[in-house]
């Protein structure tokens, strides 16, 4: 017998006559008969934060900033010009779907282009210094940014490498909670939930920001 | 008396690797509560997740309803296991993965082995993985000639001090700042030498001694803290951007997964990742966590593999009072609660699993009866601490208080050959009496006739000559001598109770406790 008809009948026998949970999360009365009493409404968790836009940005703010993010709000007619701050002097790359009116005029000729289709090598990443890519998805109440790979994020290893990263975050992708943040992205797609830069706590729980991810990390919020 | 001449299915085969106590827990716990370093260390640790962590729990209004959710899901994907294995089979390989199957950790161990060979390379780095710890997976490749680096900074410590992880998040919470600077300066190659002990340098010691190798790795071996049925999606929650490093960089990324950390749909992430980096590190949310599904062309790994690993889960899962041990993922927040880890640390209980979640996981997967892992269901006081902050809900002091039961059975079973719970035989031999027995034996003998009790308790005044001139026996013989190693016992009044009684008690006025509860 192979392992895995092996380990599959093993997991058959021990758990002896079947009567699988169909559904844990499914309203209550839609369950398959003979699963366990899980108590009324399973999903009594909240699935929305009925926030508006302004407290979502608060919110948003509030968590990054505590997560030592630098943050900062710009109208869309701002936004080239607060990317040219954040990257003044700064070698960067971009990837190959970043808007162009993101980039003034003056950096677009020294920007260094990523896609997947013709990929800029690790070594050449590491020389360096800064990525600006634009985001799927803000969860505000955890102040995470999720990265998707579309070709406006690019692929993961741009966002990793360079030790600055530039993120813009539109508004209208910012969500109150965790589960309106999964409800709008596509599991399947390379996904990286970023919640600040990079930190250990691993001597004496100590917290030091910026390990091997990017050291810093720049929120541009457009609205 | 044997499973197979009752017509019983046999248990699943026990699991292996780091997983038994290799002494009895008193023993090693002894020994580490003689380190007074250790134990100020973990002190200082673990209070400081434990505040952490109630911290960002109470900011949560639905708290409560994410863990019945948490605990509703794991149980929903243990009952539907096959199917939900078979479908993140398919949904991996479709997505273009290969899944492999290891019923033991020896059987992991060599495939992880047979890809890395296959790709040439005799170096690995690897994200930290409990099921990688478990199996022995570095020592395995050390000993063949693959070197497989820790690149999480508390691994790297544990790795270049040639020591043994602790604590399931925090492995190197047993040692201070500068025990961790002496380490780096004696291991770690081209350390800068006027390295000091401040936490920032420390971790930027290890940034540059690690940079090179993510940056030229060509195969990366990982955990994952979760499996999607549905999508063939798998998951590392991580802080630092090692992990990501690792499952981005290179070429292969070779994952080894219990068969137990599949969930059934892609929704469950919005339920398990509000409770895990909550309970695990105190945070809102960890800094960075990786989600792929099999290989993206163009984006990351493209030779992307996934062990699925046995080695006695479904030896757990076939014991239904202690199949719920299966649902932990992996938090520790029931070891930063636990007064007995607190004291004691991660090393005593011998095992990759420390805590209270090791001391019901560890024997469930290898057998209480395997090596000395019967001694670790007793380490615990069964304060419940553990289940409280547990964000599945695993009652661990039930399944304490059951392996205890099964351990006794195990050893001192009477009648008939002793059996599991669910009433299957397990076949255990039973051994000889023990004092124990021997003393439970006559207890019961006597406690069970007033009359028998009434002629014991004339002997009360002979006992009385063994207590010292302070009215206290300091030492008691036999198996009685390990309760007076740390106590006294009283010594016993020169009349019984029942005696006094007797004597005392005329007509009416037996009732004064109704009386006092009257007013």
């Amino acid at each position: 017998m192979s392992a895995r008809e092996e380990i599959l009948a093993r997991v058959r026998e021990a758990l002896g006559a079947p009567e699988p949970v169909t559904d844990s999360l499914a309203p209550t009365g839609t369950r398959g008969a003979g699963s366990p009493d899980l108590g009324d409404g399973r999903r009594s968790y909240r699935t929305a934060s009925g926030l508006d836009e302004d407290a979502l940005v608060e919110l948003l703010i509030d968590r990054l900033v505590d997560y030592k993010a630098r943050v900062e709000v710009v109208g869309p007619d701002a936004l080239a010009e607060a990317i040219r701050a954040r990257l003044e002097g700064k070698r960067f790359v971009v990837p190959e779907g970043l808007p162009s009116e993101w980039l003034d005029p003056s950096l677009a000729a020294a920007a260094v282009r990523d896609s997947r289709k013709a990929p800029i090598a690790v070594d050449r990443l590491d020389e360096l210094d800064a990525v600006v890519t634009s985001s799927a998805v803000s969860i505000a109440e955890t102040g995470t940014i999720v990265l998707d790979g579309s070709p406006d994020q690019g692929r993961r290893a741009i966002s990793l490498v360079p030790d600055h990263h530039v993120c813009v975050v539109p508004v209208e992708t910012i969500v109150g909670i965790v589960p309106e943040g999964f409800a709008r992205l596509d599991p399947t797609r390379p996904l990286t939930l970023i919640s600040g830069p990079s930190a250990t706590s691993d001597i004496e729980l100590e917290r030091v920001e910026g390990v091997h991810g990017p050291r810093t990390l720049d929120v541009i919020i457009v609205r | 008396m044997t499973a197979v001449s009752l017509g019983m299915p046999a248990l699943p085969p026990r699991g292996f690797g780091n997983i038994s106590a290799t002494e009895p827990f008193p023993k090693a716990a002894h020994r580490e509560l003689g380190n007074g370093q250790l134990r100020a260390n973990l002190g200082h640790a673990t209070h400081t997740i434990r505040d952490k962590r109630l911290r960002v729990v109470s900011e949560l209004p639905d708290w409560e309803a994410l863990r019945d959710a948490g605990s509703a899901i794991k149980t929903e994907a243990m009952s539907r296991l096959p199917e939900l294995l078979t479908q993140f089979e398919e949904q991996f390989t479709a997505r273009g993965g290969t899944v492999h199957w290891a019923r033991d950790a020896a059987e992991a161990n060599r495939i992880v082995e047979g890809l890395i060979r296959e790709t040439g390379s005799s170096e690995v780095v690897k994200v930290k993985s409990m099921a990688t710890q478990e199996i022995g997976l570095n020592e395995y490749l050390e000993e063949r000639g693959i070197s497989a680096i820790e690149t999480d900074l508390a691994e790297l410590i544990v790795q270049l001090g040639h020591d043994k992880p602790s604590h399931i998040l925090v492995p190197a919470i047993h040692k201070n700042r500068t025990e961790i600077r002496d380490i780096f300066l004696k291991e770690m190659p081209g350390v800068d030498r006027s390295l000091t002990d401040e936490p920032r340098r420390l971790a930027m010691a290890a940034r540059a001694h690690l940079r090179r190798k993510f940056l030229s790795a060509k195969v990366a071996i990982s955990g994952a803290n979760f499996g999607i049925a549905e999508t063939g999606t798998l998951g590392v929650v991580e802080s630092e951007g090692n992990g990501r490093m690792c499952l981005t960089l290179p070429e292969t990324l070779i994952t080894v997964m219990g068969i137990e950390k599949v969930l059934p749909r892609a929704q469950d992430l919005e339920v398990f990742m509000q409770l895990l980096p909550r309970s695990s590190t105190g945070e809102r949310m960890n800094p960075y966590t990786s989600l792929w599904t099999g290989a993206t062309p163009g984006d990351g790994p493209q030779n992307v593999h996934v062990v699925l690993l046995d080695n006695g889960r479904t030896r757990a899962l076939a014991d239904r009072h202690g199949r719920g041990a299966l649902h932990c993922i992996r938090c520790s927040a029931c070891m930063n609660v636990c007064p007995v880890y607190e004291r004691t640390g991660g090393h005593a209980y011998g095992s990759t699993y420390p805590g209270p979640i090791g001391a019901i996981l560890s024997p469930l997967l290898t057998g209480v009866e395997a090596e000395e892992n019967s001694s670790l269901p007793y380490a615990s006081s069964l304060c419940g601490a553990c289940f409280d902050a547990c964000p599945v809900k695993i009652n661990i002091p039930e399944i304490l208080v059951y392996l205890r039961g099964e351990d006794v059975e195990a050893k001192h079973g009477r009648g008939p050959a002793s059996s599991g719970a669910d009433g299957k035989s397990n076949g255990r031999r039973r051994a000889l009496p023990t004092q124990m027995d021997v003393a439970l034996g006559a207890a019961s003998w006597a406690l069970s006739s007033g009359d028998r009790l009434g002629l014991l308790e004339k002997g009360l005044p002979v006992a009385r000559a063994l207590a010292g001139r302070d009215g206290k026996i300091s030492r008691l013989p036999g198996l009685a001598a390990g309760w007076t190693q740390s106590r006294d016992v009283p010594a016993p009044p020169s009349e019984s109770f029942r005696s006094w009684w007797k004597k005392r008690a005329a007509p009416g006025e037996g009732d004064g406790a109704a009386r006092g509860g009257a007013e």
